[in-house]
């Protein structure tokens, strides 16, 4: 993970493997919002066409990410960490509480 | 702002009213523009949308918390959420607000632009689960269009005031169960002039504009339509002095009702003493009073489809008999024609059961597939048979082709009265018989046919379409479809003689029988019966007390001269307007 600090917030990046069989389908995309949007910071999800808002389900979903796709995970403000952390969790460790490859 | 849409009148009169849409599926909404100060007001309506339909939704799952509890029902409660979790995502409000700024347009339009692009988006995917979730964007964009088009998309079925029903396209169900005391207008984007949803919308009397195109992308629930059923237009959100021109009109064409009404009870009779009997085509028994109402003598072909295409699963005997008693029982005395099952080319007869056919309009329907499913066939021949004692009813088959289809059509008739004698249900052994003369073959070997039946009834529609091979349906060749084509007349004069020489009864049921301007040369060919549809009753009896049989065997003698339809058509239309002028 890097972390810098500009102006008193926080940014910190991390990237994230999607290992679910399904991706990033409504459900996972749900979970992902759903955490997402506990955080105060301004949370960004890019690949490599894209770069999306994760708080927005909508944004979310249209990145369509399948099985496989790494997505960079950026937090930007005072809890960027615990953001970033919890959902690193969720996509890499619990992947969703769905089946993996 | 006024739209004026032009399509098929089928159905005359005028009516000015709120819509009532009816949805479908597939509803599209028009690039509405609005005005730059309207922006702020269509924000609003954008943002009041999404928390509505919100606020539905939570309330939708909370009317509901048995079902949600269960296996099944979690992943339902997952699918609200996400729904509910669109319906909150700031970032996709802000960008159907954008759009209303940008564009300048309706909340309705960009919700649906919006979201159309992003299940758009979804069905490119090539991952099926995701590409399946545009179905819930449609979802959620129906959601909002609902909170923004508010409650006149819904429910026909409890009108408590005036409306004009608008659709894209109209089933003869839904037709047939509109309520004439709210229901004043039918405006649709699809259909046509021989549709059956536009015969019932004729038969009801209300006025009735089809093959509009586009309407229903130009009115929104609660706009004020007029239905110009005379001409075929429709107008929408009409200015103040459109709807002052169309009161005049509607109050003329009403005077013009009154009067035709007023001849109901006065004979159907020529200036020089000949009688015509006028009778009613019906589909199904509540149009008998309006024949009697609009002084029709009796049912002279009472379409018996709708029976099969009303429900899901065969009408049975009981369901037969009931609806024809009931109509018999409306005209005791007088005269009721009743034409066995004529379904062919449509749901019925290409349902799954069978492989559909590859050309069905000239496969086995009508009689042909009632010879072949006779437990059905002697079904309806049965109900006929045991109504036949309650009044005069006579029997029809449709489509006869030659002699031997109808030697066994009547042999089965006869077979179905030696079970009723022997299960003691009384039947009227005599019934007249007659049949459908609507085929090249039927009308070229008629003297034939005539021997051994009681009557014909011209059905000019489908002899038309079969003697010039055109389908009346399709409209790059509707110009080519008339019944005043000369090769039409000729089979229908010939028709008409062997009749005559056979001395057996004939009507005309088709459509020419209730067009004014063919009145004088059915007349002049000898036709003294005509079976049309109930609504223009009083005004076809106008034209027939206003003629002499001298003036129209003249025109018949100078139509049979002519080889351009063209000139036919142009000439017994002069000929009407000098004996109507104001009908024209």
């Amino acid at each position: 993970m890097a972390e810098e600090e500009t102006l008193g917030n926080e940014v910190v990046e991390a990237e994230l493997e999607v290992r679910n069989v399904d991706g990033l389908h409504m459900r996972p995309a749900m979970q992902f919002v759903d955490i997402a949007n506990r955080f105060e910071s301004q949370i960004t999800v890019s690949n490599d066409q894209t770069s999306i808002d994760g708080k927005s389900i909508m944004q979310i979903s249209m990145l369509a990410a399948t099985c496989g796709a790494k997505l960079r995970i950026k937090a930007e403000g005072p809890d960027a960490h615990q953001a970033v952390e919890a959902l690193r969790e969720l996509v890499e460790e619990k992947h969703f509480d769905e089946p993996i490859q | 702002m006024m739209e004026i849409k032009k399509g098929i009148a089928v159905s005359p009169g005028i009516s000015i009213a709120k819509a009532l849409i009816i949805d479908s599926e597939d509803y599209r909404i028009p690039r509405r523009r609005i005005k730059p100060s309207q922006r702020m007001m269509e924000v609003q309506r954008v943002r009041n949308a999404f928390k509505n339909a919100g606020n539905e939704l939570i309330q939708f799952e909370a009317a509901r918390p048995e079902v949600l509890q269960d296996a099944k029902g979690s992943k339902i409660k997952d699918i609200f959420a996400v729904h509910l979790r669109y319906l909150r995502d700031r970032s996709l409000r802000k960008k159907v607000t954008d759009l209303v700024q940008t564009d300048q347009v309706t909340a309705e339009y960009a919700v649906s632009t919006v979201l159309r692009d992003i299940a758009a988006h979804f069905k490119k995917q090539k991952d099926a689960y995701i590409s399946e979730r545009a179905a819930d964007i449609y979802d959620i964009e129906r959601r909002l269009l609902k909170q923004l088009l508010g409650r006149k998309r819904e429910d026909v079925g409890h009108l408590t005031e005036e409306v004009v029903v608008v659709a894209r396209e109209l089933s003869p169900t839904q037709t047939a169960g509109f309520n004439r005391a709210f229901v004043k207008g039918i405006a649709s984007d699809a259909g046509g002039r021989t549709s059956h949803a536009a015969i019932i919308a004729r038969s009801l009397g209300i006025p009735a504009v089809v093959a509009l195109e586009d309407l229903t992308e130009y009115v929104l629930g609660g706009d004020t339509v007029i239905v110009d059923g005379n001409r075929g237009i429709v107008i929408v959100n009409p200015d103040e002095q459109t709807i002052r021109q169309y009161q005049e009109y509607s109050k003329e064409f009403i005077d013009l009702e009154h009067r035709l009404d007023a001849i109901r009870r006065k004979p159907a009779v020529t200036r020089d003493g000949v009688e015509v009997k006028l009778l009613g085509n019906i589909e199904f028994p509540d149009e008998a009073q309006v024949v009697l109402q609009k002084g029709g003598d009796g049912i002279g072909l009472y379409r018996t489809e709708f029976l099969y295409l009303n429900t899901d699963r065969e009408p049975t005997e009981q369901d037969h008999y009931e609806a024809y008693a009931k109509t018999v029982r409306v005209f005791h005395d007088r005269p009721i024609v009743i034409r066995t099952m004529d379904l062919g080319a449509d749901k019925y007869t290409q349902s799954k059961r069978f492989a559909p056919e590859p050309n069905p309009f000239l496969g086995l329907r009508s009689i042909r597939f009632c010879l072949q499913n006779l437990t059905m066939f002697k079904k309806q021949l049965r109900a006929i048979l045991r109504v036949s004692v309650l009044g005069d009813v006579k029997i029809m088959f449709p489509l006869i082709t030659n002699r031997q289809e109808l030697m066994q059509a009547k042999m089965i008739l006869h077979d179905v009265m030696e079970d009723l004698d022997e299960e003691s249900i009384p039947c009227n052994r005599d019934i007249d018989v007659g049949i459908m003369i609507e085929t090249p073959s039927a009308a070229l070997t008629a003297f034939s046919l005539a021997r051994d039946v009681d009557f014909f009834s011209v059905g000019t529609n489908d002899l038309t379409q079969y003697t010039l091979a055109v389908d009346r349906g399709n409209e790059l060749v509707s110009t080519l479809y008339s019944s005043a084509d000369p090769a039409v007349l000729r089979l229908l004069r010939t028709v008409i003689q062997d009749a005559h020489k056979a001395q057996i009864r004939l009507s005309v049921c088709g459509e020419m029988a209730s067009e004014p301007e063919y009145i004088m040369l059915l007349l002049g060919l000898g036709v003294r019966t005509l079976s049309l549809t109930p609504p223009m009753i009083p005004e076809i009896k106008q034209v027939i007390r206003s003629v002499t049989t001298k003036d129209c065997n003249e025109v018949a003698r100078k139509v049979l001269s002519m080889d351009s339809e063209r000139h036919i058509t142009r000439y017994v239309r002069n000929a009407a307007r000098k004996i109507l002028p104001e009908a024209f």
